[in-house]
């Protein structure tokens, strides 16, 4: 506007607006603030030289120092994992059933197994481990196994899965259907005989002949399972499927079998042997038995 | 003012009237507003005003405070070096705590989070002591203020302290008052830049060893002390000793006493504290006024008070004020003018104080003849006595807590997925996260045992389960806390209920911390 004038008791302009006979004085910004206005536009340019700053079509413009978000994540990653190293090798080293002798490098695989559980495993058998009966994922916190509880038999389940298709030395077993194979007499007899055997229900004659017949070849002559083909045991007090009449008529009639995936596809054997030290050391562990050899043979040394 | 309705004469000429309304050609500046000043509004039509608005602010004028010795400059001399050498020396003050702790007396090891003074080992979850001394240091300052004034500012403030030092560099350096009042209008030339170059430089190291010694309170002294000047010490001890230097250069060597009076909070807050009965160095004017050169008052002594107007309590000020003007917020009661009046009193044979400690109380009571009050007396009164038994029993709460407090310490977290689960012999387990604190410095045995649960026994994740106990030792590691995992089972008639984690520490101490939690089960309480 044209009536700028100069305040006579200040000496300043006026910006020229006149609102009822209000002006606004123009006063020029502080020094101070004018430099720091300055100063933060210079940073802007060699900002935008230095570091990714404009969007283009597919990203942005990537600046002379090439840095970026991910790259830094990767380098703080392979840092970490450097760091790692030296304990990974100890550990891709080391037998598993030697690893409890070695209490320190035993609790750092414990941690990094519980690490790769909540990743890898808690989606079945959820985050404490505790599995979940309807679905059939086993809890791992027990001491009951169905291919063995010590390290080595965690480690080797866990690299080959169960009944898992894509690997030749997976865990593999299979229950028959016994639909149509019982009458309902025998059905409910050798239900009874199954509950007895951990002392939920009378034993009778009748049932403990149809299980000896159909049964005991790989759950055993008293229900004590059979971990070679991943039979249940059947006399102690944790039931995978449920300890219902109703569950276990279901079972004996049309089995129902889990399955896991070969972990040893996906993951490399530190993090397969951090994971079942960490099922281990669970609470159910049992110590790793050398199978002892032979006392009959005589090996000899000398050719 | 004026108002409408006055009549012509007698009017303030200064005082338009226009339409009723009074407009004036005072200044108007927020500075010296008077209620009404924003009605009255300069016009276009007016003639400009005569007077321009106060100027804000102000040159700072350097202050070139002169030497001057007697007790209470002995005394800030005390204070200084006392400080000074607290300051720089403590973190070389050795302490054995044993192979597991640092051997620094006083530590602040943020890396480790223990706070070491002493015989005293503070770990994170006790910042209250931290936060209790601070209570009692605010609480301290309230006592001195309401006691003695501002004796803080003139004594022991940091800025009070260095700012002395510095001018004690500025005399050695440039000479005394005069001299280096020359010097400062001299023109700059080679022996000036010398000059500045050399004082400067005696600043900077001093800066360099105050922000120096800073950092050594949060290390290990003597290793940073080598560390730093081999350059292997961390960026942020460079960074810190950088800034510290940096403000302590300023600070210190040139803003001075600008930051006691524009940048400090304090002043103001004590100024609020100060009372009629508060100790602050008061200038006896209706014992030394009019004031009178010795010669004047030598033709009229029944006209001229004790004030000779030498000017030797302005000249002696390290913040540059005359506190004749009465108290002042640029006064931190150093007392340095108390030294030179009473030094200018015995020469010119009239008795000492006419500059003096004194609280307002007893200035007015003195002015009206009454005779002068020791002023010791004015430290007893119930606010002060009030700010003490606070300050004192805050004091007494802290060591009492201090004394009592268990170097021992047990947290319990069950777990919640899965709540419990069943062993194939039908007992019940639960699992838990025990976490052992070991407060002293050395490794010791402690035993965890179940109490309230019949039949339970427990194992952990490193144990095997045919080892389960109904109570396990565990080693905790020196000034450490140790995690387990505890397995707790239990036979299978047992239902839901609480019980208790006992943590003994196996030694003499005998230290004990119970936890009660909660055993879940398939049958009974939820």
């Amino acid at each position: 506007m044209a009536n700028k004038r100069i305040d006579a008791p200040t000496g300043t302009e006026t910006v020229g607006h006149e609102w009822d006979g209000i002006e606004e004085l123009n006063t020029p910004l502080p020094r101070w603030w004018l430099w720091t206005f300055y100063l933060t536009i210079i940073f802007a340019i060699v900002y935008v030289v230095l570091y990714p700053a404009w969007p283009m079509v597919d990203k942005a413009t990537a600046g002379v120092l090439g840095w970026s978000s991910r790259g830094e994540l990767a380098e703080e990653m392979r840092v970490a994992d450097q760091a790692q190293q030296g304990f990974r090798d100890q550990l891709a080293q080391i037998p598993i059933e030697r690893l409890p002798d070695n209490s320190d490098l035993m609790a750092r695989a414990v941690a990094g197994g519980r690490a790769a559980f909540q990743v890898n495993c808690s989606q079945c058998h959820g985050s404490g481990g505790g599995g979940d009966q309807k679905l059939g994922y086993p809890n791992l916190n027990d001491d009951a196994w169905l291919w063995g509880g010590d390290l080595k038999a965690i480690e080797y389940t866990i690299t080959h899965g169960v009944r898992w298709a894509g690997d030749d030395q997976t865990r593999q077993s299979q229950m028959p259907p016994f639909e149509g194979a019982f009458d309902d007499a025998q059905l409910n007899a050798v239900i009874d005989h199954v509950l007895s055997l951990s002392g939920k229900a009378k034993p009778n004659a009748a049932g403990a002949q149809t299980f000896a017949d159909n049964c005991a070849a790989c759950h055993g002559p008293s229900g004590g399972g059979g971990r070679e083909f991943g039979a249940a045991r059947l006399n102690d007090a944790i039931w995978l499927r449920g300890s219902d009449r109703a569950d276990l008529k279901r079972q004996i009639l049309n089995p129902r079998m889990g399955a896991m995936p070969a972990w040893g596809e996906r993951l490399d054997p530190v993090t397969i042997k951090m994971l079942a030290a960490y099922v281990h050391s669970l609470g159910g562990g049992e110590d790793f038995v050398e199978v002892a050899k032979d006392p009959e043979v005589k090996v000899d040394e000398q050719p | 003012m004026s108002s409408p309705d006055t009549t012509d004469e007698g009017r303030d000429r200064a005082v338009v009237l226009e339409d009723g309304v009074a407009k004036t050609n005072d200044p108007v500046s927020s500075a010296i507003a008077q209620p009404g000043a924003t009605t009255r509004r300069h016009e276009p039509g007016e003639p400009p005003r005569t007077q321009l608005p106060e100027k804000l602010y102000e040159k700072r004028k350097a202050v070139h405070n002169k030497r001057i010795d007697g007790p209470f400059r002995r005394f800030k001399w005390f204070v200084m070096f006392v400080t000074l050498a607290i300051y720089y020396g403590t973190p070389w003050i050795r302490w054995d705590r044993g192979p597991f702790a640092p051997d620094q007396a006083v530590l602040v090891d943020l890396a480790n989070r223990r706070f070491y003074m002493f015989g005293i080992e503070i770990w994170p979850h006790e910042f209250y002591f931290v936060a209790g001394l601070l209570i009692m240091a605010g609480i301290g300052l309230f006592l001195v203020t309401s006691a003695v004034g501002r004796a803080w500012c003139g004594y022991a403030c940091p800025q009070t302290v260095w700012t002395d030092l510095f001018q004690h560099i500025d005399r050695f350096v440039d000479g005394d008052r005069n001299a280096r009042a020359r010097l400062d209008k001299a023109p700059w030339g080679p022996k000036k830049i010398a000059r500045r170059g050399f004082k400067w430089s005696i600043y900077l190291i001093i800066s360099l060893a105050t922000g120096g010694a800073w950092i050594l309170y949060f290390a290990d002294a003597p290793t940073l002390f080598g560390d730093f000047f081999s350059g292997q010490a961390a960026p942020v001890a460079y960074i810190t000793v950088g800034i510290l230097t940096l403000t302590t250069f300023t600070l210190g060597g040139f803003m001075r006493e600008q930051v006691c009076i524009y940048m400090c909070p304090w002043p103001r807050i004590q100024t609020a504290m100060l009372d009629e009965k508060s100790l602050i160095v008061t200038y006896k004017d209706w014992r030394g006024e009019p004031r009178g050169s010795l010669k004047k008052a030598k033709r009229d002594p029944e006209h001229f008070g004790d004030c000779i107007d030498c000017n030797q309590c302005v000249a002696v000020c390290p913040t540059g004020i005359d506190i004749r003007e009465g108290p002042q917020i640029g006064c931190i009661t150093c007392a340095l003018c108390i030294d030179a009046c009473d030094r200018v009193m015995k020469d010119i044979g009239r008795p000492r104080g006419l500059i003096d400690y004194a609280t307002l109380e007893a200035s007015r009571e003195e002015a009206q003849g009454h005779p002068a009050q020791p002023a010791w007396k004015a430290l007893l009164r119930p606010r002060t006595l009030v700010y003490f038994g606070v300050w004192a029993g805050i004091g007494a709460g802290l060591l009492f807590a201090l004394g009592t407090r268990s170097h021992t310490d047990l947290t319990v977290s069950p777990d919640r997925n899965p709540p419990f689960m069943l062993m194939s012999d039908g007992s019940i387990r639960n699992s838990y996260t025990l976490k052992l604190r070991n407060m002293e410095s050395r490794p010791r045995e402690m035993e965890v045992a179940i109490e309230g649960l019949p039949g339970a026994r427990m194992w952990t994740d490193m144990l095997n389960a045919r080892d389960a106990a109904p109570s396990l030792t565990f080693n905790v590691p020196a000034d450490q806390i140790r995690t387990v995992r505890a397995y707790v089972v239990a036979p299978s008639d047992t239902i839901s209920s609480e019980f208790t984690f006992r943590l003994t520490s196996v030694d003499e101490q005998r230290e004990t911390d119970g936890v009660e939690t909660r055993f879940d089960a398939p049958a009974g309480g939820s």
